[in-house]
């Protein structure tokens, strides 16, 4: 039987380029293999005036929605301000233990603290999130460890001082050796 | 492992209770979710929970309402209350009614993993200090009030309905009996415990000591005073001071004493400000305080004032039963303390013990008992380790003449009746014995 795929949605025409590069590192982490998919999302329906952010509540609902056949984890890619309605913003939310979860880039780009525009860093920040959410789908909870990709991060400085792997206990949880 | 910290969420939002449940639970905590107050209730009927995050406004019973109603249930979470509409009125008066904290939504996602991490701290510190206060009172507990007597018994049913009151008390009996023990079983079972008792034994010390030590002293009040002191009364704030031999201070200790029992104010020695000081009476003698009273050397109003309650506990001959269990309680204790095998008794020497007159009362029986292990085999407490006869503190009262008699036969039949042995043992002349035993009519046993 075949293995069951985790699906990336890039929902705002993310960069093949850096998908790619995401798709690997993210199958590598949960041995698990990672499709791209581009997805045309109006998601305008979703903005909120009073707050001008988009609702991530609702937005994952819809990612939950999609159907892929062959995929048991889906994960919607965004480039637009997300929030939730008890946090001022989020980086990206997660169902865990579910099929679905959203990450936006928009709150990782250093041009919005002020500093100079760097693809790389921003790449690296998304990559982290992207598989901390995953790692939720999976049913891991946050972890303690400083540099465990599943550490809390609130701050894009949180995300930049851990690093893009799972540490040895939440591989452990996983089953991954 | 630690037990993992659980939350409440209440809102009638749907959307704010999803955010924050998957919030938390991705955090690791355990948590439930109420639509609205009465729900909560409801739940927490049968369930405790660490925190609670109640939104202030919902549809019928608010946040602050069901605050309250959750303060009547007899549970003690951390409340903290969310609001949309930041105002410092509807904060102060949150903060008042006992909430924990107050956060307006949106929160910042840091704010909000702070207030639970630290709202989390509180819970432990909480627990942590419920813990320590029960280690304290089963430390201070009467475990050393050893008996199944009736006599005993009716002391420490006493003591219980004594110790919740905050009236002074007179405990009496003879020397030995345990009377400080029964001052701290009251004073630990009493709201005060978490207090000081303050020990004071006024029959140590003299009268301007005596003073010093219970109203202390400013610098320089008196040669020696060369810094200032806080006096026992001073020290039993909040708690309880136990004054043991009353009956030996001075008639001028008697009307000071008097004073501050009546205003509990006093002023230190050399001082002139009036300190005052909330503190609970505890008075031991072992003297018959209404006979001095009536005999005018006690005076009757300091009588008065201090015999609120009056407890009398029994002499150990008067609770035989209790012998044995103080025994086995004092072996144990010693051996211990020893670092030494659990040792038994045996039942001879039981015996002995039970029909012993004990003038010094559980003292004496405690220093039997402690002797008896320290000289004894290790394996159990013999007859012969304990004091016979003239070691015994006797309370018959016997002439000199009688106990020379007594001794000086005891040594003859130790010696086989021979008289230089026995001479050279008594430290006198051979010609003296003669004298003592043609004195005393002394004849050797056939």
């Amino acid at each position: 039987m075949e293995k069951q795929s985790i699906i990336l949605i890039s929902c705002d025409h993310f960069d093949k380029d850096i998908c790619a590069s995401i798709v690997e590192d993210l199958a590598h982490e949960f041995h698990y293999p990672v499709i791209f998919k581009d997805y045309d999302f109006d998601i305008s329906d979703f903005y909120h005036p009073g707050r001008r952010q988009y609702d991530a509540n609702s937005i994952l609902k819809v990612v939950s929605q999609m159907s892929y056949p062959g995929s048991f984890k889906k994960i919607g890619l965004f480039r637009v301000d997300l929030f939730i309605p008890i946090l001022t913003y989020i980086f990206g939310q997660a169902i865990l233990n579910g099929d679905s979860g959203v990450v936006s880039h928009y709150r990782l780009r250093n041009e919005l603290y002020g500093l100079a525009q760097s693809k790389e860093i921003l790449n690296e920040r998304l990559k982290k999130v992207i598989i901390h959410e995953t790692g939720h789908m999976f049913g891991l909870i946050h972890c303690q460890n400083p540099v465990c990709v599943m550490r809390s991060s609130t701050y894009v400085e949180d995300i930049d001082q851990k690093s893009q792997n799972l540490c040895s206990k939440c591989r452990a949880e996983l089953g991954i050796s | 492992m630690a037990k993992k910290v659980s939350i409440l969420i209440v809102d009638d939002e749907e959307s704010v209770r999803d955010s924050l449940y998957n919030w938390f639970i991705d955090d690791g905590y355990v948590v439930e979710c109420a639509e609205n107050a009465k729900k909560a209730l409801s739940i927490l009927q049968t369930k405790d929970f660490d925190i609670i995050l109640a939104d202030i406004k919902m549809p019928g019973m608010d946040g602050m309402e069901m605050h309250r109603r959750i303060k009547t249930l007899k549970k003690d979470p951390v409340v903290i209350i969310m609001t949309a509409f930041a105002s410092v009125d509807t904060a102060v008066q949150a903060l008042k009614e006992g909430a924990y904290d107050y956060v307006t939504k949106p929160f910042d996602p840091d704010d909000l993993s702070h207030l639970i991490r630290n709202a989390s701290a509180q819970i432990a510190l909480k627990a942590e200090n419920v813990n320590l206060k029960n280690k304290i009172s089963s430390l201070d507990n009467v475990e050393d009030l050893i008996g199944e007597s009736e006599s005993l018994k009716l002391v420490l049913k006493e003591v219980e309905s004594v110790a919740q009151s905050n009236s002074s008390v007179i405990i009496t009996g003879e020397s030995g009996t345990g009377k400080e023990l029964i001052a701290r079983a009251i004073h630990s079972n009493s709201p005060r415990k978490y207090f000081p008792l303050i020990s004071v034994h006024c029959g140590a010390l003299t009268e301007s000591l005596l003073e010093s030590e219970l109203f202390g002293h400013e610098k320089g009040a008196f040669t020696g005073a060369t810094f200032n002191r806080k006096g026992r009364f001073e020290m039993a704030d909040g708690g309880t001071i136990f004054l043991d031999e009353i009956a030996t201070i001075s008639p001028k200790m008697q009307i000071e004493l008097l004073r501050v029992l009546e205003s509990k104010t006093f002023v230190r020695v050399g001082g002139n400000k009036e300190i005052k000081s909330d503190f609970r009476v505890i008075c031991a003698t072992n003297r018959d305080l209404k006979s001095m009273v009536d005999s005018g050397t006690f005076r009757e109003d300091l009588y008065y004032r201090l015999n609120v309650v009056n407890i009398k506990i029994p002499p150990l001959r008067e609770r035989i039963d209790d012998i044995p269990l103080l025994a086995f309680y004092f072996i144990k204790k010693y051996c211990t303390s020893m670092s030494r095998d659990l040792i038994s008794i045996e039942p001879a020497a039981l015996k002995h013990l039970e029909a012993l007159e004990f003038p010094g009362n559980v003292r004496e029986l405690e220093n039997m008992i402690e002797r008896a292990i320290v000289i004894g085999n290790g394996k159990e407490i013999r007859l012969k380790d304990l004091p016979m006869g003239k070691d015994v503190i006797n309370s018959s009262i016997e002439s000199l003449e009688e106990l020379e008699r007594k001794h000086i036969a005891t040594i003859l039949n130790k010696f086989d009746w021979n008289i230089s042995r026995s001479a050279k043992a008594l430290r006198v002349d051979r010609a003296t014995l003669y004298n003592k035993i043609k004195k005393y009519h002394l004849k050797q046993e056939k």
